[in-house]
């Protein structure tokens, strides 16, 4: 029994160890955004509070965490509260599978990958409650749009994946990783260069970011599924948002550019300089990278409308991945050196 | 093995009482909600008997998709739950035949025997290396690959003759033409008026 409890301990110490970082990350990224989109108009952006305005995620924190939730009157009132709680959950969950070095994984289990896949696919759940139990005509809307868009990238990004695994032969995140050892042109993002980019614009969809923000769209339907949301339940919608974002990313980073492998790997003169730099700091610069990425998409593109979103999904990226799995699967067949022999 | 049969209780359990709540819920979209409370449920059930392929699937493909749509159309309908149900006891003669008659293939067609010794004790664990991803697969793509082309097969008409089915072509349609769009040069959008502004 005491074993049982040591063990047990063991693993809330390590969930703690996650998900602490993952939320001063979340914290920190609302404030980057905030400074990379203000450079991206010619502004200065947050500079009031703190140093650089470095304290600005605590204000905003404190802001929201005193306000008052307000409930709608005829609002579901259980599906009302448990809606920001699944949207959160479900985010904070997939980091279960996520390796961060070797062997720094909470859960090391065969099929992460569909784990991860099956979880990024239930976060759609908190969008679907919140928007019908507000109650609220624009919530309804914006809940609606989520659904069709999600259901339809997951489709492209299910496919993504598909390739991944068969280059890998694993669903294990860390097997994925240990498979593209060879420095930077050994990674996936290039045998898979097209399975790469609709993953990244099917995670970008699928986080209902800019420009794929028409669940919140906020010229068009307010704020769309949690325009009724105020406070700490909004907070949570806020965190759940950006706990995907950096979970997409961290994804990325492991299913194509390596995970936390060195991208001077087998260099002659850079693989030695660099390889007293611990691999988990690799990852956070790939995952650092890609969040990047968001910001400046938003900063670049405007909203796609609905039937764009749809043109996209189903006659773009699905077409792309299903050509792309034929050809890899040729590769595979044909072991092209250096990835698949 | 505690812990592992406590899971199980607790989520059987669950199991049974979401899915009576699927049938019993006078509200549909309550029903839907209970219906992906009961496939996770039974995706945790799946998950002890080490089929992690297939109880992922079932979040994956059942609740992730397939529940996401039906909440669209039964969000989208918001029907009178009332209107609806009020003539659903007339029905209940008719209906009490048929579950007698479900009831009674069940007992005869599912018989203890037929379970073998997986109907009563607990599954005996796999070693560490066990993947249920490969096992499937290699039973799917050997044993019963006939059945499963066929069902892919299947699966595939039903796809063409959905979309063959619904989408019409309409005369007034204003589908945006990306294509033509692109194609489109300055020349076509732009004409320049000479003569204006020659004397400043």
């Amino acid at each position: 029994m005491t074993h049982l409890l040591i063990s047990l301990l063991w693993i809330v110490l390590k969930v703690l160890l996650i998900a602490l970082p993952l939320l001063g990350a979340v914290a920190y990224m609302t404030l980057a955004e905030r400074k990379i989109l203000a450079y991206a108009h010619v502004r200065i952006g947050p500079n009031r509070v703190g140093l650089f305005g470095l304290l600005q995620p605590l204000a905003d924190g404190m802001k929201l965490f005193f306000k008052e939730v307000i409930m709608p009157t005829k609002a579901n009132p259980v599906i009302f509260i448990l809606a920001p709680i699944v949207s959160f959950a479900t985010a904070a969950a997939a980091w279960a599978v996520i390796p961060f070095n070797p062997g720094w994984v909470l859960a090391n289990v065969n099929a992460s990958l569909l784990y991860v896949l099956a979880l990024t696919s239930l976060g759609v759940y908190g969008i679907l409650m919140a928007g019908w139990s507000s109650n609220s005509k624009y919530a309804l809307l914006g809940a609606m749009r989520s659904a069709a868009q999600v259901v339809s990238y997951e489709i492209a990004m299910g496919f993504a994946l598909v390739g991944v695994l068969m280059a890998a032969d694993s669903t294990n995140l860390q097997d994925i990783v240990l498979h593209q050892q060879g420095g930077f042109w050994h990674w996936y993002w290039l045998p898979l260069l097209p399975l790469f980019i609709v993953y990244w614009i099917s995670g970008v969809a699928e986080t209902n970011r800019a420009p794929f923000d028409m669940a919140e769209g906020e010229a068009e339907i307010v704020a769309g599924f949690h325009v009724e949301y105020s406070g700490m339940s909004f907070a949570i919608f806020f965190l759940a948002e950006y706990a995907n974002m950096i979970l997409i990313s961290a994804l990325a980073s492991v299913l194509f550019l390596g995970g936390w492998l060195s991208p001077f790997e087998g260099i002659p003169f850079l693989g030695p300089l660099f390889a007293f730099v611990p691999g988990i700091l690799w990852f956070f610069a790939k995952m650092a990278f890609f969040l990047f990425l968001y910001v400046w998409l938003r900063a670049t593109f405007p909203r796609y409308r609905y039937d764009q979103i749809m043109h996209l999904g189903w006659k773009v990226l699905i077409p792309v991945t299903i050509v792309w799995i034929v050809i890899e699967g040729l590769l595979i067949e044909l072991k092209v050196a250096p990835w698949f022999s | 093995m505690i812990i592992e049969k406590l899971i199980f209780y607790v989520f059987s359990a669950l199991l049974i009482g979401s899915a009576t709540m699927v049938i019993v819920s006078r509200h549909s979209v309550r029903a839907a909600f209970f219906l992906i409370v009961s496939f996770c449920a039974s995706a945790v059930l799946w998950m002890l008997l080490e089929a992690e392929f297939l109880a992922l699937l079932l979040i994956f493909v059942y609740v992730g998709a397939v529940m996401t749509l039906f909440m669209f159309v039964v969000m989208m309908l918001n029907l009178d739950k009332e209107a609806v149900q009020e003539k659903f006891v007339r029905y209940l003669p008719f209906a009490v035949v048929i579950i007698a008659l479900m009831v009674a293939v069940l007992v005869f067609a599912v018989k203890p025997s037929h379970l073998g010794d997986l109907g009563h004790a607990m599954s005996t664990h796999q070693a560490a290396d066990y993947s249920n991803t490969k096992v499937l697969g290699m039973l799917l793509y050997t044993h019963y690959v006939y059945a499963f082309e066929l069902a892919a097969v299947i699966l595939l008409i039903a796809i063409v003759a959905s979309i063959g089915l619904t989408h019409r072509e309409k005369a007034n349609n204003k589908r945006q033409r990306i294509a033509s769009q692109l194609a489109a040069r300055k020349e076509d959008r732009l004409e320049i008026i000479s003569g204006m502004g020659e004397n400043e």
